[in-house]
């Protein structure tokens, strides 16, 4: 704090909150952000978590404001995180950009002046984010006084500018953004001399689907099915990161039972997505015999899913308050017989792809995401613990069991090559402590309420904010009530968010046909990073 | 009808992409479509249809039209899920045009949030039949 007062030429000021382990500082001057985030950067080696604009402009504050979020990286440091907010000028909105000094700041950034208006001064990357082509100049969907319900006609444009390199025998290769498979769309841009790729332009957000927008002004009990469905492969993460916020707000807590079958609930999700994506891999590497059974084992995974929550993706488990079902014995055992099944499965196909030479060949060395530039790009889950990174918001942040005053050990898998083979080494050790953790669960469990009721309306004016792991890594939720307790923002930063700038120079350490493997081995969501 | 083919070609339109994975699972050996003479192709060159998922974003709209023009007629569009049978949780916005039939015809709509496999696999073989209706007049 007195280093962050010494950094600041004006003022500081400090309030608890949103969580009472938390701090939010309010800077005098935006002019100092950069002073205050390289504080927190630096000497508290802490990162940036998410940012979050907010048009404040029909308040008595007239303003619109942004707050970046960060938070502890150092294993065991305690569950805290810290709010640079500002205040910023509507009639000029203008803010100094992080990017070069933090470069996991690029995209919010360029989101925020993209929704929102808000020109991060001194950003090196001119483009627009997420709206694309023929988005008419000037209109910003996040603001209040835009009616998110309107569609806004098509400008003419100009084609979008990628960045390529240009010289002699260099090739421009564009793909998608609709695929040859059953994939999410995206645009890649490589160039590349003979197989090199020199560089690699990915533009997303084609999937844009105006979410948070569309959650504004919904009781925040409604507006939960759209955040459970914001992405298929993180439903139950989601669903239970909104959850934790809203519960916040409301100031009640899920009871135990709860939040253990939250917590079983999470891991089978993690489960079906490392299984699934390890076969995935092993079609990337023409394995197809992997393939083949990482896709059955998915698929028993799945049928479990369904038979325990009624969906394959697990919707329909987690409410606010808890849990609107209960997972009876019989059910659990059924459940504990699968996972050792599934256990025999997987173990016995990470032993044929480490025996199989040629599908090492292809792992090793491939897709390589070196260490610093995981920590800069602050990137999260599976692809960070695969580059040495040890963050985990299971314990970094502890929800569901883990939030317990005693809560079950959890071992963090990492390994430090970065490369192809490093994600599917995490994910094999990950898929073993999920099953090892899901027995832990389903021991504790003890008789009793599965869900505590959230009054409406809810409480005015206040701010939840989560972390969850997810089978992608950290999403991070944050979520305020308007004056009624209806839903005035809501934010997710999703763990791909701050991976996909990785995957981009991952792939310029490979050759073009690898991309397919260096992307599967990261498995990145489209949806919830578009949102 | 199962002794004949349908090769589809699939667009994802803005979808959560849990929609796109019960495609997915229709190829693995569980429920292997293919042995019912169905396979999802790279290319709307090589497609009998396109099977849809997501409402159709704003950011997509371009592409979801050129890739159904790129099929050879006649061509069966089939919109799976909630959002791509009417828009389900996303509607109409700044951001997206609501369901598929705002931009495509639609000829089977498979609901759900997402369809089960099996529900999908009903719902091609729906529109199977509608092909061969539809070929029907050329080939007599
Ligand atoms: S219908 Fe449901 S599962 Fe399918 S894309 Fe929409 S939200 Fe996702």
């Amino acid at each position: 704090m007195d280093a962050l007062r010494a950094s600041a030429v004006g003022s500081v000021d400090a309030d608890v909150g949103p969580r009472p382990s938390d701090l939010t500082l309010r800077l005098g001057r935006a002019g100092d952000l950069p002073a205050a985030a390289a504080v927190l950067i630096g000497p508290h080696a802490m990162a940036l978590a998410t940012v979050v604009a907010t048009d404040e402009t029909a308040t008595p504050h007239r303003d619109l404001k942004v707050r970046y979020i960060f938070e502890p990286t150092a294993p065991g440091a305690p569950d805290r995180f810290v709010t640079l907010l500002i205040s910023v000028d509507a009639a000029r909105p203008e803010v100094p950009s992080l990017t070069t000094a933090v470069p996991a700041a690029n995209w919010h950034e360029r989101e925020m002046r993209d929704l929102f208006g808000i020109a991060p001064v001194g950003h090196p990357d001119p483009r627009s984010l997420v709206v694309h082509d023929g988005w008419p100049r000037g209109v910003f969907p996040l603001r209040k006084h835009f009616d998110g319900s309107r569609r806004v006609p098509v400008e003419p444009a100009d084609e979008f500018p990628h960045l390529v390199a240009e010289g002699e025998g260099v090739f421009e290769i564009p793909v998608g953004p609709i695929h040859a498979g059953i994939i999410e769309p995206g645009h890649f841009r490589f160039t590349s001399v003979g197989e090199t790729v020199l560089n690699l332009d990915a533009r997303l957000f084609y999937t844009h689907r105006g979410l948070e927008k569309r959650m504004e002004g919904l009781s925040p009990l409604d507006a939960f099915y759209i955040a459970e469905r914001i992405c298929g492969v993180c439903s139950f993460a989601h669903g239970m990161g909104y959850c934790e916020a809203l519960e916040q707000i409301a100031g009640v807590r899920a009871p135990p039972r709860a939040q253990l079958i939250r917590s079983i609930a999470l891991e089978l999700e993690r489960l079906y997505n490392h299984v699934g994506d390890v076969g995935n891999i092993c079609a990337g590497a023409s394995f197809h015999y992997g393939t083949a059974i990482g896709a059955r084992l998915k698929e028993r995974l799945q049928q479990i899913n369904e038979r325990l929550t009624g969906n394959r993706f697990l919707r329909g488990l987690v409410i606010p308050g808890g849990v609107c079902l209960d997972l009876p014995d019989d059910l659990l055992a059924v459940l504990t017989a699968t996972l050792q099944d599934t256990l025999a499965g997987f173990d016995s196909l990470i032993g044929r792809i480490e025996a199989n030479p040629s599908v090492v060949d292809r792992l090793d060395d491939t897709g390589v995401l070196q260490h610093q530039a995981a920590v800069d790009l602050a990137v999260a889950g599976v692809a960070a613990r695969a580059s040495g990174v040890d963050r985990d918001a299971r314990r970094d942040h502890p929800h569901g069991a883990f939030a317990d005053p005693d809560p079950p050990d959890l071992r963090v898998a990492t390994v430090s090559e970065g490369d192809a083979m490093a994600r599917v080494t995490v994910r094999a050790l990950e898929v073993r402590e999920s099953i090892r953790l899901v027995g832990e669960f389903v021991r504790r469990l003890e008789p009793g309420l599965s869900r505590v009721a959230l009054a409406e309306p809810l409480p005015g004016g206040r701010i939840g904010i989560s972390a969850i792991e997810s089978a992608r890594g950290e999403a991070v939720h944050w979520l305020r009530t308007d004056a009624v307790g209806r839903v005035e923002r809501y934010h997710l930063r999703s763990p791909s968010y701050h991976n996909w700038p990785a995957v981009a120079l991952a792939a310029e350490t490979a050759i073009v046909p690898d991309f397919p493997l260096v992307n599967k081995s990261f498995e990145l969501c489209y949806s919830c990073t578009d949102r | 009808m199962l002794g004949r083919s349908l090769h589809l070609r699939h667009l994802d339109a803005g979808s959560c992409n849990a929609c796109d994975w019960e495609l997915a699972a229709l190829l693995n050996p569980v429920y292997d479509v293919r042995r019912l003479g169905i396979d999802f192709v790279a290319s709307p060159r090589h497609a009998d249809g396109v099977v849809v998922t997501g409402p159709v974003t704003r950011n997509l709209e371009a592409a979801v039209r050129r890739t159904f023009e790129a099929i050879p007629d006649p061509r069966v569009v089939i919109a799976v899920g909630a959002c791509a049978a009417s828009g389900g949780i996303v509607g109409v916005g700044y951001a997206s045009a609501g369901g598929v039939d705002r931009v495509l015809p639609v000829d089977v709509y498979i609901p759900g949030c997402p369809p089960r496999p099996e529900a999908i696999i009903f719902g091609i073989l729906v529109a199977l039949g509608r092909l061969d209706a539809r070929r029907r007049p050329c080939q007599g």
